[in-house]
């Protein structure tokens, strides 16, 4: 287990635990009894660390290496997956995956940024940080669901578009915008799931949906908090403080009317559990679906055009 | 006080009111080729250099009157207003920059859109301002936008916006990242009725506005070496760590990737605009 900076006391218990574990194991003092009272000292003290967990910590959370990634959603969500690739113009993009599955029995469509988990894959996917081809693969599938009428649910978990002189040259920002305005008239229900990190518009590009859902401890915003930091300060060291007055977690971004559901992580958050944070996903995903599939494509696509056409503050 | 100015008799000191024979202003340089340009020649040309073709950045409000007829303007949205929803601040706070913004420039914000005509023909045009927050989209460039659209629904007549940002807003976080799928949403809803929209791409338009209502239009123009990408030239050096190629992100740089239709000069561009917006809606030539 990795733990982050803020986790250290909790980290140092366990440390602990392993010591005392490793003695009980050769000698005949029973200390199952002091044992156990440290693993309940350990759970309270992840409960009392993680209630009041700042903004910062929150983000670092949601980019913990250990963080449960769309793949492993796939594999405890949806049964009989397969996966789909390639834009058919350029190359297939690993740092989107997408594909059909079945949730419940009934055929869904797929589409998830997809992280590494070693420094190999992590190369390979390109941190999760899709070029153009990655978002025009993902406009080819939500246009393949939407004509064989299957609902799309998309996981997003992005530090944002990928910024290289190709990405650049092929049209990123084209790529992006064409996605958000196809997305916004798609005629089958679209769910999005913020899983981890939602970096900016490449996480939108994949995220203009009628429902959007977010874990506990995952973060959406225009920029990440070292970016803006570094924009507005002058300096990446504020990015704690950035983090706070951007309102990036999922409380705040209730607050502002933006999150429908958000998903309740186990203690100490997802990477701890990925069953249970699995099942938990499985669960809200079934009820927004429920929540969708009553309706006519009409009011769907009204519904979904309202959604952005009336977000904004302003006065008049 | 220099040595010069302290032998000086007190008759000839200027007591702290200069007395200047040339008012301010009246002289400028062009960045880029150095030329000594008369201020009003410069403003008759577009702000565009007589000697070097250089396109300098331009309020709206002079590019929308400079593209548009002179007869029948009407400004939309104008009534829309920002508020500091989310209490921000950074080393300043938002609502003090919102101020300063707005007493430098005149505007209320980075968007100004109006219904008038070019060369005859009816349109609703946009033009982004930069020297409002560097024309960063937040909710009011957003609701402002979209206002534009709907106008242009409401008459059946073509839409043009003239880009000129940084991207989104970060003094409104999340709020502007939405605002890219608001402005995108509703050019679905324009193209869905079959309305031209001519999206001009000027110096620069990056980020959020890069990637939404910018590069949506049907007919995509540059002005030329106008910076035109998604990712800042720096974040990318920082990321790739290789120096960028000659030209990179630039009009000329896009066209030949394929990312835009074509390259106009500002000043052709009403009648480049105004020929291609009379075909794609059946009219004869403009007058």
């Amino acid at each position: 287990m990795n733990f982050l900076d803020f986790e250290q006391p909790i980290a140092e218990l366990d440390a602990k635990i392993e010591e005392l574990r490793y003695v009980g194991n050769d000698s005949d003092i029973n200390i199952n009894e002091e044992i156990t009272r440290l693993q309940n000292r350990s759970q309270e003290l992840i409960r009392s660390i993680f209630s009041s967990l700042t903004a910062w910590q929150i983000s670092q959370v949601a980019r913990h290496p250990q963080r449960p990634y769309t793949l492993d959603y796939i594999q405890r969500i949806f049964t009989d997956f397969d996966e789909l690739h390639g834009d058919r113009n350029f190359a297939d993009d690993p740092a989107i995956v997408c594909g059909l599955a079945r949730l419940d029995g009934n055929p869904v469509m797929i589409i998830g940024h997809q992280k590494g988990r070693d420094t190999k894959e992590r190369i390979y996917r390109n941190y999760g940080m899709p070029k153009p081809e990655g978002y025009r693969k993902a406009l080819r599938i939500m246009k393949l669901a939407e004509r064989f009428r299957i609902p799309i649910i998309t996981m997003i978990d992005t530090p944002g578009a990928y910024p290289g002189i190709g990405a650049e040259e092929r049209g990123q920002s084209e790529a992006i915008a064409k996605n958000l305005l196809v997305m916004s008239q798609l005629n089958v229900p679209v769910i999005s799931i913020v899983i981890g990190e939602g970096g900016s518009g490449g996480a939108l590009a994949i995220g203009v949906a009628d429902r959007l859902l977010m874990l506990q401890y995952s973060t959406y915003s225009v920029i990440s908090p070292e970016g803006c930091a570094s924009i507005l300060w002058k300096s990446a060291d504020k990015a704690a403080d950035a983090a706070e007055v951007m309102g990036i977690t999922a409380d705040r971004l209730r607050e502002l009317g933006l999150v429908d559901r958000i998903i309740d992580e186990p203690l100490g958050g997802a990477h701890r559990d990925y069953d249970m944070i699995a099942m938990e996903v499985r669960d809200r995903l079934r009820e927004s679906l429920a929540e969708l599939t009553g309706k006519s494509v009409a009011e769907l696509v009204e519904e979904r055009h309202k959604r952005f056409r009336d977000f904004g503050f302003y006065t008049s | 006080m220099s040595w010069f100015k302290k032998i000086l008799p007190s008759g000839i000191k200027s007591n702290g009111s200069p007395r200047r024979t040339v008012p301010e202003g009246v002289w400028t340089k062009c960045v880029k080729c150095n030329a000594v340009l008369y201020r009003a020649e410069l403003e008759r040309n577009l702000e565009v250099c007589p000697k070097c073709s250089n396109h300098m950045r331009i309020s709206a409000r002079v590019r929308l009157q400079g593209f548009l007829d002179e007869d029948d303007r009407v400004e939309i949205g104008q009534h829309i207003k920002p508020v500091d929803k989310l209490k921000f601040r950074d080393s300043k706070k938002y609502k003090d920059r919102l101020n300063q913004a707005a007493r430098s420039t005149g505007e209320s914000d980075a968007l100004v859109v109006m219904r008038g005509q070019v060369r005859a023909l009816p349109v609703v045009a946009c033009a982004f301002e930069f020297s409002f927050m560097g024309g960063s989209m937040g909710s009011v460039v957003g609701e402002r936008f979209v206002l534009g659209v709907e106008t242009a629904m409401e008459y059946r007549i073509p839409l043009v916006c003239f880009s000129a940002s940084g991207g989104a807003r970060m003094q409104e976080a999340i709020v502007s990242l939405m605002q890219m799928a608001k402005t995108s949403s509703a050019l679905a809803r324009l193209k869905q009725q079959g309305i031209p929209y001519i999206s001009v791409l000027t110096d620069p338009t990056m980020g959020g506005v890069s990637a939404s209502l910018a590069t949506l239009g049907d007919i995509n123009i540059a002005e030329p070496g106008a910076l035109i990408g998604f990712a800042g030239p720096r974040v990318i050096e920082q990321t790739v760590r290789e120096t960028l190629p000659e030209g990179f992100q630039r009009s000329e740089f896009l066209l030949e990737h394929g990312d835009i239709d074509m390259i106009v000069d500002r000043r052709e561009m009403r009648e480049r605009v105004s020929s291609l917006l009379a075909k794609l809606t059946h009219q004869p030539v403009p007058a």
